[in-house]
C-alpha cells in the first residue's frame, strides 16, 4: 500500500513540519519514504505545499500529479489543490480557515476545525497536528506513537513539555473524524 | 542506520565522509543547502569552507586546493556552472581532480530555479574550451546523492581529472532515508605530482599552458588515452524490467523515477514497456543500453530538456531501432500520466507502420 498525501497551507501553519513529521514517522518504522516540497521564491504568509509519500515498498516516483490525500490547511489551498486529488480519494479541510465548501462529489471529504480544537487546548500552533491526526486514523499510514516519537527527537529539551499538547490535539483530529460518517459526499 | 536527509544536505555530509576538507562556493537556488550545510560542518571538521566573492573566484581556488593535492569540491546551479566552465578547462588541462556539483534549474539565462535537465549537453561534452571530457554521475535518490559524491571523490583521484555530479532541483529539496558512508580520513597524501613545498624534491609543476605545439599535441594525445580508458572502465546504468520490453525508456535522475511509474502504470494495463537508466552520463553506457534492448521495438527518451541525451541515446541505436522522444522545459516536471500516454500513443504509432509496411 502506497500512501500520498499533500499537505497545503500557508506559511507559518507548519505544513511542511507536518509532512516532515509523517515522513520521520515513516522511517520510524522502516519504511520507504519520500517528503518533496514546493521551493520557489516563498515567503512568510505565502503559499507553502509538500508531497509526502510513505510505502511498503521502493517508490518509484516522489513527484505525484495526482495524490490519493491531501489535507488543506487554508482556503487559497483549497481552491488550489482540490481538483487535484485523486477520484476516490481523500480530502481533509481545515474548516475553521477554509469557508466555502469543497465542490468535488468524487471524494470522501472531512472537514475539520482544526484552528478551533488547537485553540481550545490554548496552543494555537498545534493545528497542523489536530489535521495530522485526523489523518492518520483515517488511513493508518503510519502510527500515532511513531509520530510522537519523530516529534519528541526534533523537540529540544526545553520543549519536550509540548509532546502532550501534540497528543491531544492528534487524539481529538482522530476523534472528530471517526464521528463524521465515511461521507462520498458533502452536500 | 537509516537517517532523513535532504538531497542538497546529503552531498554535503558525503563530502565529508569523503575526506573532502574545502569548499569554495557563490550562493545559487536550488542547490543553497549543500554550502549552508558545509558552512556548519566543515569548520566543525578542521575544514575550509568559504563563500568566494563569484563562481570564477570559486573555482580557481578549487584549482589551488586541488594543486595543492587536497580533497575538494565546489557546487553551483546552471548558471553559475556556466561561469566556472573557464577554470573546468583549466583543471582537466592541468589534470587535477575535484568535485563539481550541479543542482539544475530551468534555462537558458537566468531562466528560473525550477527543476530542469538542460545542462547535459554542457556537463557531457567538457563544457568549456579544448578537447576534454569529465565523468558525469547522475544520481536519482538522496541515498544516490550521497554515494555518487563519495564515489566522485574516488574518481577524480583515480583519473586525475574533475567529476560531476548532475543531479537537478527536485532532488536537491527531496527528503528521503538515507545510510550514510564511513568517514574517511582526509587523505592528500600518495598524490606526488602535488604541490605541497619543494624542499628535498624537484620542484612540481602544474599547468594547462604548452607554447609548444608538439608538446601540446603529445599532451592532447595522453589526455585522450585517459578519457578512453574511463570510457573503458566507467560504465553504469540501471536496468529496469527491460527484458521482454517492447518499449524502452530511457531516462536518468528525477525523469527516470517518473519514467518507472509510468513503467508501473502501463505493466498493469498488459503493455510490455522497460526503462533503462544511465547512472555514468559521460561515459555515456553504450553497452548497457544496447544489452537493455532484445525484445524492444521502439525506444522512448524522457527529459526534463528540448532533447540532448536522445542524441547519445540514438548514436547507440545507430538507427536499429525508431528513438523517440518526450520532454517539458521551462523548470516543469513531466508527469507520469503524460509518459503514459506517450507510450500508448506509440504503440499505435508503430502498428500503423507496420501496417504500411505490409
Amino acid at each position: 500500500m502506497q500512501h500520498e498525501v499533500l499537505v497545503a497551507g500557508f506559511g507559518g501553519q507548519g505544513v511542511l513540519l507536518t509532512g516532515q513529521l509523517l515522513a520521520y514517522g515513516g522511517l520510524l518504522e522502516n519504511k520507504e519514504v519520500t517528503w518533496f516540497p514546493s521551493y520557489g521564491p516563498e515567503m512568510r504568509g505565502g503559499t507553502a505545499n509538500c508531497i509526502v509519500i510513505v510505502s511498503g515498498k521502493r517508490i518509484a516516483s516522489p513527484v505525484v500529479e495526482r495524490p490519493g490525500a491531501a489535507l488543506v490547511f487554508n482556503q487559497p489551498s483549497l481552491l488550489k489543490f482540490e481538483a487535484k486529488v485523486k477520484p476516490g480519494g481523500l480530502l481533509l479541510v481545515n474548516s475553521a480557515l477554509a469557508t466555502q465548501l469543497p465542490e468535488r462529489k468524487d471524494l470522501y471529504t472531512y472537514l475539520v476545525p482544526a484552528n478551533e480544537v488547537a485553540q481550545s487546548l490554548g496552543q494555537i500552533l498545534v493545528a497542523n497536528m489536530v489535521m495530522l491526526g485526523a489523518y492518520l486514523e483515517l488511513t493508518g499510514a503510519v502510527t500515532f506513537s511513531s509520530v510522537l516519537k519523530a516529534l519528541e527527537k526534533t523537540l529540544s529539551e526545553q520543549r519536550r513539555h509540548l509532546l502532550s499538547v501534540n497528543r491531544e490535539a492528534m487524539e481529538q483530529g482522530a476523534q472528530l473524524v471517526s464521528q463524521q460518517a465515511r461521507k462520498y459526499h458533502t452536500r | 542506520m537509516r537517517t532523513l536527509m535532504k538531497g542538497n544536505e546529503a552531498i554535503g555530509e558525503a563530502a565529508v565522509r569523503a575526506g573532502c576538507r574545502c569548499f569554495f562556493g557563490y550562493p545559487i537556488t536550488p542547490q543553497n543547502e549543500i554550502p549552508e550545510y558545509l558552512s556548519g560542518r566543515l569548520p566543525e571538521a578542521g575544514g575550509v569552507f568559504l563563500q568566494a566573492e563569484s563562481e570564477i573566484a570559486a573555482i580557481n581556488m578549487v584549482f589551488g586546493a586541488a594543486g595543492a593535492g587536497a580533497r575538494v569540491m565546489t557546487s553551483s546551479s546552471g548558471p553559475g556552472i556556466s561561469l566556472k566552465q573557464e577554470g573546468i578547462s583549466f583543471l582537466a588541462g592541468a589534470e587535477l581532480p575535484c568535485v563539481i556539483v550541479n543542482i539544475m534549474r530551468g534555462g537558458p539565462g537566468l531562466g528560473s530555479i525550477q527543476p530542469g535537465q538542460a545542462d547535459y549537453f554542457q556537463a557531457t561534452r567538457g563544457g568549456g574550451h579544448g578537447d576534454y571530457r569529465t565523468i558525469v554521475l547522475a544520481p536519482c535518490s538522496v541515498q544516490e546523492m550521497v554515494d555518487f559524491t563519495y564515489w566522485a571523490f574516488e574518481l577524480a583521484d583515480r583519473y586525475r581529472s574533475p567529476v560531476l555530479v548532475l543531479a537537478d532541483g527536485v532532488l536537491g529539496q527531496l527528503m528521503e532515508p538515507v545510510t550514510l558512508p564511513p568517514e574517511l580520513k582526509p587523505d592528500n597524501g600518495n598524490k606526488p605530482w602535488a604541490t605541497t613545498g619543494c624542499r628535498g624534491r624537484k620542484r612540481n609543476v602544474i599547468k594547462s599552458l604548452y607554447l609548444n605545439p608538439e608538446e601540446l599535441e603529445a599532451h592532447n594525445k595522453k589526455l585522450q588515452e585517459k578519457f578512453g580508458l574511463m570510457q573503458r572502465e566507467v560504465n553504469r546504468a540501471e536496468k529496469y524490467r527491460v527484458e521482454d520490453a517492447e518499449t524502452v525508456l530511457v531516462a536518468f535522475g528525477i525523469s527516470a523515477r517518473i519514467s518507472m511509474a509510468a513503467v508501473e502504470a502501463v505493466r498493469e494495463e498488459g503493455i510490455k514497456a522497460g526503462l533503462l537508466r544511465p547512472i555514468t552520463l559521460w561515459p555515456f553506457p553504450e553497452g548497457i543500453l544496447q544489452s537493455s534492448l532484445p525484445k524492444a521495438k521502439k525506444v522512448l527518451v524522457v527529459e526534463m530538456s528540448a532533447g540532448q541525451m536522445v542524441e547519445d541515446v540514438k548514436l547507440t541505436v545507430s538507427g536499429k531501432l525508431p528513438v523517440y522522444f518526450y520532454g517539458r522545459t521551462g523548470g516543469l516536471l513531466p508527469s507520469a500520466e503524460e509518459i503514459q500516454t506517450q507510450i500508448k500513443l506509440l504503440e499505435v504509432k508503430v502498428s500503423e507502420r507496420s501496417l504500411c509496411q505490409a
